[in-house]
């Protein structure tokens, strides 16, 4: 009952209205609290709707290129990727990663040292619409420094923004997504944890607190 | 592991394996930062580098200045012989009184062995030894190491024989720990008196003749005849030596194997190494020069992000 309680307490305003949170979600078998935030189904049905805005906007991609921001942003790319492909018969669109790691602002300045992935970026990105993807949008220096990264492979017609998840009210920086999954209201200390099918074994986002 | 086990880049000696894996990790990112349209990172715009060279270098230095700027650091430039050193002014007065003006790291070449290790000892700064004396020259071995390794997918279980002036050579001192430390065979091949008497204590074999040397090998590394060092005569002639050491077409061609052929430079074009060989699709001459930028970022990077950033 306690948890429970607490569980109602702490969601957010705006999924407390779609779906109310049940004990039943609750998985005790995890170390620290945590709650589903989207299930398997309800991630679905966010891409598909993402995959049909994208569309909607960029028609048949031939003038857009999508960026997968590392590392965990690679696996929403690539799962957007196969869906425009497979379901709205969109050929050849192109997708790269993006390393952040080399611009952004905390080198020297976080206890843990910065470990960078793979950039692979195999196309010209001069004149072209960008879409930025990343699971997860929280403070936007993520994002403030994958824009300075791109400028290293040219000019851009635009650049747009795709989260999966959007954290509203943790901005740092004056940056907001073009398309969203869901937005969330967590405070600080909580953890939004966006897990894949192809990495973590399950299609699932979840709040963790500590 | 994703930190250097060391504040400072003395010799190949003081770092792990485990070391120079990450440094080869790095290297690749940043090998892929240089050949984008616009080859430069803002990681290290907070970071003052001094490169301090008291002996004359020309790649070396302009790739360790390059691989400082490629990171946006500020660079500061120093040569002995334009310099208060001739008035007699101290090392560690030298370094001190730049360090005063807020330099985070030194990059030294010296003439004396051990000159870094004295200096990391006295100074408050990342150093990093781009030669001392005959005694090592990391970063060179790093990129070497680096080089087969993208020429051969791995070191370990490689033979590669360091063919030359092994005695007065800091390149092959630091390429044996290296290659050593990533688990490859290591022989040098030479006249007997430009060999250290020593060398057999490292796991170092011996091989005075080249033919041989070479059909052992899958890698040669074929090093200068440093006359600058040298105050005796240690062979007859530079044609005997070119006879017996020089590596040309005709034996390259005639194994049974294709080796790769690398040089650290500067080359002595019909002494060590005929141009036709230097020039040839085995030689990987110019690809450790373009790999040696990579390599020094990666150090310069890592050694950076060691420095603790503070707030005054």
């Amino acid at each position: 009952m306690f948890y429970r309680i607490q569980s109602i307490l702490n969601t957010s305003s705006l999924k407390a209205k779609k779906n109310v949170f049940l004990l039943s979600e609750y998985n005790s078998e995890l170390p620290m609290s945590q709650k589903v935030l989207l299930n398997a189904t309800e991630i679905n049905i966010a891409l598909n709707r993402l995959a049909c805005q994208l569309i909607e906007k960029h028609d048949d991609f031939s003038k857009t290129v999508l960026i997968g921001i590392q590392p965990r942003g690679v696996f929403l790319a690539e799962r957007l990727k196969t869906l425009l492909e497979n379901e709205y018969k969109i050929k050849n669109i192109k997708l790269g990663y993006l390393d952040i790691t080399f611009y952004r602002d905390d080198f020297r300045r976080s206890e843990k040292p910065l470990e960078a992935n793979k950039t692979r970026i195999d196309f010209i990105v001069e004149d072209k619409n960008v879409v930025f993807i990343d699971d997860v949008l929280f403070t936007g220096r993520s994002i403030r420094s994958a824009l300075t990264a791109m400028q290293s492979f040219g000019r851009p017609l635009e650049i747009e923004l795709l989260t999966l998840i959007d954290r509203r009210f943790s901005r740092h920086l004056p940056i907001q997504p073009d398309y969203r999954g869901r937005q969330v209201d967590a405070i600080n200390g909580e953890k939004v944890k966006v897990c894949w099918k192809e990495n973590d074994g399950e299609d699932a986002v979840y709040l963790v607190k500590n | 592991m994703s930190e250097l086990s060391v504040n400072h880049l003395l010799g190949i000696k003081y770092i792990t394996e485990a070391d120079i894996q990450l440094i080869f990790e790095t290297a690749d990112h940043f090998k892929e930062v240089i050949n984008r349209p616009i080859k430069k990172v803002p990681s290290l715009r907070d970071i003052t580098i001094a490169n301090l060279f008291f002996e004359n270098s020309t790649r070396t230095k302009l790739s360790f200045e390059l691989a400082e700027k490629r990171l946006s650091a500020d660079v500061i430039n120093f040569a002995s012989s334009s310099s208060s050193v001739t008035k007699g002014e101290t090392l560690i007065d030298t370094v001190n009184n730049i360090l005063s003006m807020k330099v985070d790291m030194v990059v030294m070449r010296h003439p004396n062995p051990g000159a870094g290790v004295f200096l990391s000892k006295h100074v408050n700064a990342s150093i990093i030894n781009a030669g001392d004396g005959a005694h090592e020259h990391p970063t060179q071995a790093l990129l070497d190491a680096y080089s087969i390794r993208e020429k051969l997918g791995d070191v370990a279980g490689k033979k590669v024989v360091i063919v030359g002036d092994i005695l007065h050579s800091r390149v092959a001192l630091s390429n044996v720990f290296a290659l050593q430390k990533l688990g490859a065979k290591v022989k040098v091949c030479g006249p007997k008196t430009l060999i250290p008497k020593y060398i057999e204590k490292l796991n170092v074999s011996i091989e005075t003749n080249l033919r041989n040397a070479l059909e052992w090998c899958d890698v040669a590394n074929m090093l200068r005849v440093q006359n600058e060092r040298m105050d005796i005569s240690y062979f007859p002639t530079t044609r005997e030596y070119t006879q017996q050491f020089g590596l040309n077409k005709k034996i390259l061609d005639s194994l049974n194997k294709e080796i790769i052929v690398m040089h650290p430079g500067p080359i002595n074009r019909g002494v060590e190494i005929t141009s036709d060989v230097a020039d040839s699709k085995q030689s990987i001459i110019l690809e450790q020069v373009q790999n040696g930028v990579a390599i020094r970022m990666a150090v310069i990077y890592l050694l950076a992000s060691k420095i603790k950033h503070h707030e005054d």
